[in-house]
């Protein structure tokens, strides 16, 4: 299996690459147009800030090359948010895989704080993805940005209101929370992806 | 629902832990990383690791236990102590630390926290506050040994503003008590602030959690010793109505 991780200026890409390493997977990071084409199934992890993100992937031109991608796709946290078609992060227009709006959290008072860190459960499952996930399992979020709720929409989570913490459209998985930081079930969602 | 956190600290002294720990089934009780696999085990939802050395030789040996930590555990962790620079920050992420704690180079330099906060993103930014009950609470530098004339609340409000992603906020007048954690200061700093608030500091039984999640309103709380010497334990914790949820979280 040729899993390739891409290298950007933002990625979380080592703990994403550890824990493909716990799979039994030894990744490729990296950000050659040809190797990524290549790969067998592609991981596009992101901490970061959308515009300067965004901005740095069209520099690489990898912008083009990840939405022609045909291979399996996962988007992480700001990936998903990246393959979206407009983040109001930097209000920059992105990779419009999913046809769906970034938009920062809202509260009005000081019970929902921003950004939203921690343990969070997912509902309304739906998708290869989440085999052998149960309803309402735990998964780690860190986010001030959500990705609304669409037709796309394979896993949702409420913070303030729902919003979609998957998205799945052809061969494109998204999610906003980290498998590679929720223990168990995230090692069962990388799994997931491996085997899809 | 978003749960309440559980985050146990460690001590981190020349790459071992400092505090002693009377965990069963551990090679060797002063190895981070085998007692970090075990709170993995135990369901703490984050930990935090703060090195207490100083030196250029003792920051290479955190960097490469970090690296060990990231490889070994699936859960987010923070890394603290000493931390001053934009470069410090950059070896510690890139060794594979989810956050970085940062307490007496923010005072000394608030511009740190936007430099920080503008280059890694808020989420990884923590800042610590050690506080201390005077005429109102005020701060303290250099691991609580040296006073400062500034205001708690004054501060926090700083730090969110200047781009801080979490504040975690110690009681000294608390800390090692084990008389519950400081609810009033906690409060204070939850109720006016955006941004999430780790209460620390006083932890002695499970009621403490329950007061400083439900009266204090606190989004995480740490403890070290009480839960090295399992005065504590975490699995206890979920049946806390505000972690209850979280039992099925771990499989």
């Amino acid at each position: 299996m040729n899993i390739a991780i891409i290298k950007y200026n933002a990625g979380n890409t080592k703990s994403v690459e550890h824990a493909l390493h716990r799979l039994g997977i030894q990744p490729i990071i990296t950000d050659d147009i040809e190797q990524i084409q290549n790969a067998d199934k592609v991981i596009f992890p992101g901490v970061g800030h959308a515009e300067t993100t965004m901005q740095h992937l069209k520099d690489k031109k990898l912008d083009i090359l990840i939405k022609n991608l045909k291979q399996p796709v996962l988007g992480i946290c700001l990936g998903q948010q990246l393959m979206c078609s407009h983040s109001e992060e930097g209000n920059v227009d992105c990779l419009n895989i999913f046809p769906v709006q970034v938009k920062k959290f809202q509260s009005t008072d000081n019970q929902f704080k921003i950004p939203q860190i921690g343990w969070n459960n997912l509902y309304n499952l739906k998708s290869p993805l989440f085999n052998n996930i149960d309803e309402n399992s735990f998964v780690y979020f860190v986010h001030s940005y959500y990705c609304e709720q669409s037709e796309f929409t394979i896993a949702t989570c409420d913070y303030i209101h729902p919003f979609s913490a998957g998205l799945q459209k052809d061969n494109f998985y998204a999610t906003q929370f980290h498998p590679e930081k929720s223990a168990d079930i995230g090692n069962i969602i990388l799994g997931n992806f491996i085997t899809i | 629902m978003l749960t309440k956190r559980i985050i146990p600290c460690l001590d981190i002294k020349n790459g071992e832990t400092v505090k002693g720990v009377n965990f069963v089934d551990l090679r060797s009780a002063g190895d981070p990383v085998e007692l970090a696999k075990q709170y993995v085990i135990q369901g703490a939802d984050e930990l935090v690791f703060l090195d207490i050395t100083a030196t250029v030789e003792a920051r290479k040996t955190l960097l490469h236990l970090v690296e060990k930590v990231a490889a070994a555990i699936n859960i987010p962790f923070t890394v603290g102590g000493g931390i001053s620079t934009i470069q410090d920050v950059d070896a510690l992420l890139n060794a594979g630390a989810d956050k970085v704690s940062i307490n007496s180079s923010a005072v000394r330099n608030p511009d740190l926290i936007d430099e920080l906060s503008k280059q890694f993103g808020v989420q990884c930014i923590v800042v610590a506050i050690d506080t201390k009950l005077e005429d109102d609470w005020k701060v303290y530098v250099k691991g609580g040994r040296e006073a400062t004339p500034i205001y708690t609340k004054q501060w926090a409000k700083e730090i969110q503003e200047r781009g801080g992603g979490e504040i975690l906020l110690t009681s000294m007048n608390h800390d090692g008590t084990k008389a519950g954690f400081a609810l009033d200061i906690t409060k204070w700093c939850t109720d006016n602030l955006s941004i999430p608030v780790i209460a620390s500091g006083g932890a002695g039984n499970n009621q403490h959690f329950t007061e400083v999640f439900n009266i204090a309103n606190a989004d995480a709380a740490l403890a070290a010793s009480v839960f090295h010497f399992g005065e504590i334990k975490i699995p206890e914790l979920f049946e806390i109505d505000t972690l209850k949820t979280k039992e099925l979280k771990v499989i």
